[in-house]
């Protein structure tokens, strides 16, 4: 089920439906789409309610007006474009209650240069191969294959979320993005194309975002950096955040919206960690390359979902299950029910030592399990 | 070979020849029938394989091990069953506005460019560039002919053309440089679809000349009425 929820006054600059995209279509040459900066989606879509993979609306330098035709709860990430109810300041990266004919509206770009609007229930555009986010350049996907434009109307799904909204854990600061970025990467898969030298030069230099820029990828601007044999590999797929070289020795990185394959050498790999920092790095900003590990950059991204997980724990029913195998067997309480906050709470059940019970292949197995609250 | 942390390629060889590139879909195809947990895509390309992961799934280490254990047969290229698209394809008239030149170019008569590029079944070696869009490889360099100068603004979907010794087919409109021998009414990609793409990397395709406007065009209403079924063999 879903309701005409909000109505686009006016479009912003560069306003479209995205998820997290459609990754299976690579292998015929299907970009991938999705949000730019991911986490600040994903962090959208929980402090709703939603399931992280929600379609939100990605809107770019300058902000959309939008009406509500109903009452609903959004919440605001990403960057920081001064955002408005009614001409009242609202708070972003918590939830928030709108009420039907109030209006959100935008101001100026103070921080970072995506925000992301999630919708409680999300945004209820048809999928595409697998995927709400809009292709612009194929003209499918999201509202129309294009970005929004006056007087759209989108639905949102009215399916109600089992969690009401969740909040940000205490202590969490929020990203400030700043104006010079420094980003980690992995080298290769084609660093033994350049010298140590040029490639000793592309870990120190300082590159300029190029206003040739977009959701395919950016251009940077900074010293030429060149392989050591020709222009050109044999066609290769691309990963996120991949480094191409092409023949002027401007590397070019590439993003949501990039061809699925290329023939120029990648020098080196975004790790996914850093990736939100470009989605919000504008033309003209600075950065520098810093290299890691590939579990230094598993480590960042453990780190970077640590929130998320924090937040998607928030207002689930606690199950545990015993795994043997593959196969996951749920736990009960002596009575025969699942387990759940409120029957490991119960005060049949001693303080620190819950007696369970698991059935496996018919046979019945108790176990007495101490159990320590995570924070 | 890593791609940052979350992607990794195997490279096969390191030229374009269809013994690589058979490798490179015998072990697409060995992922695709028992996928490790936590990969996420496949890019199968000329002379390697580009694999997409999720680091919170798997780690790298972990991943190439399994990938190690996976055979792929040295002569898969004899093995493997293929596919083979048909095309009916319309040469010359106003769908294949650069027929004649090719013709002069190779020295050859127009009927004589149909017969030797629709001769051959041609390897996709990979898909890439637009959506639904198949390289192509195995053209006689009897018709190999330049790119055009000055590219056209617009080319209309499914016309077939060569540039240099490729031939290939654009499946939306799009500008373009290649010289255009003629136009399927096939659509090569359509999102509605349940297989989006009528062709995958590791197909054949055979261009099937058509003898008149007439048959075009009843393909063509037959498509539009959803009653028009691709001709697909097995070799």
């Amino acid at each position: 089920m879903s309701d005409p929820a909000f109505q686009i006054i006016d479009p912003g600059l560069f306003t479209t439906v995205q998820d997290l995209g459609r990754h299976t279509y690579q292998r015929y040459g299907v970009p991938v789409s999705g949000a730019m900066d991911a986490f600040a989606l994903q962090a959208a879509n929980l402090l709703v309610g939603n399931e992280s993979a929600e379609a939100c609306l990605e809107i770019t330098v300058q902000g959309p007006t939008i009406h509500f035709l109903t009452d609903m709860v959004i919440a605001i990430t990403g960057s920081d474009m001064s955002p408005q109810l009614d001409g009242e300041d609202i708070p972003r990266w918590e939830p928030l209650d709108v009420k039907q004919g109030t209006l959100l509206t935008f101001g100026q770009l103070r921080d970072g240069m995506r925000a992301y609007v999630a919708f409680k229930g999300g945004i209820d555009v048809p999928t595409v191969l697998d995927s709400r986010s809009t292709y612009t350049h194929g003209g499918f996907g999201g509202y129309r294959g294009r970005t929004l434009k006056s007087d759209d109307v989108l639905p949102v799904s009215s399916d109600s979320a089992s969690v009401s909204r969740r909040k940000l854990p205490s202590g969490y600061t929020l990203p400030v993005y700043g104006n010079h970025h420094e980003i980690r990467v992995v080298l290769g898969p084609q660093d033994d194309l350049f010298t140590e030298d040029t490639v000793a030069t592309f870990l120190t230099a300082r590159f300029k975002i190029s206003t040739e820029s977009d959701r395919m990828g950016y251009k940077l601007v900074g010293p030429t950096i060149e392989s050591s044999n020709s222009a050109n590999i044999i066609s290769d797929g691309n990963a996120l955040g991949v480094i191409q070289i092409p023949g002027d020795g401007s590397p070019r990185i590439l993003l949501s919206d990039r061809g699925t394959t290329g023939g120029y050498p990648k020098i080196a790999t975004v790790i996914t960690a850093d990736i939100s920092k470009l989605a919000q790095a504008l033309p003209d900003h600075t950065l520098r390359f810093n290299r890691v590990s590939i579990e230094e950059a598993h480590d960042a991204l453990e780190h970077q979902n640590s929130v998320l997980s924090a937040l998607s724990r928030q207002g689930k029913p606690l199950s545990m299950t015993v795994s043997i195998g593959d196969t996951a067997y749920q736990v009960e309480t002596p009575d025969g029910l699942p387990v759940t906050k409120t029957s490991l709470h119960s005060a049949s059940i001693s303080e620190t030592t819950r007696r369970l019970s698991a059935v496996i292949d018919g046979k019945t197995f108790d176990f007495k399990v101490d159990v320590t609250q995570e924070a | 070979m890593p791609m940052g942390d979350q992607a990794l390629v195997i490279e096969f060889g390191d030229h374009i020849e269809p013994e690589c590139n058979a490798r490179v879909h015998s072990l697409t195809r060995a992922l695709d029938s028992s996928t490790p947990t936590g990969v996420v895509a496949v890019i199968p390309t000329y002379r390697s394989l580009t694999i997409q992961y999720d680091a919170n799934l798997i780690g790298y280490t972990d991943l190439t091990n399994q990938l190690r254990d996976i055979d792929v047969n040295s002569n898969a290229h004899e093995i493997l069953t293929n596919r083979i698209v048909h095309l009916p394809t319309i040469y010359g008239l106003e769908f294949g506005p650069d027929l004649e030149f090719v013709a002069r170019h190779s020295e050859l008569s127009a009927e004589e460019v149909i017969r030797v590029h629709s001769a051959t079944d041609y390897l996709v070696y990979m898909m890439g560039f637009t959506p639904g869009f198949p390289y192509l490889g195995g053209m006689s360099e009897e018709i190999a002919t330049p790119r055009l100068e000055t590219p056209r603004n617009s080319i209309p979907a499914g016309s077939v053309g060569i540039a240099e010794s490729q031939t290939g087919v654009y499946p939306i409109d799009t500008p373009g440089g290649w010289r255009i021998l003629g136009r399927t009414p096939l659509k090569l990609f359509d999102t509605s679809r349940e297989r989006p793409s009528l062709i995958a990397a590791g197909d054949y395709v055979r261009f099937v000349p058509l003898s008149n406007k007439d048959e075009y065009q009843m393909i063509e209403e037959q498509i539009m009425k959803g009653e028009y079924k691709p001709t697909v063999t097995t070799e």
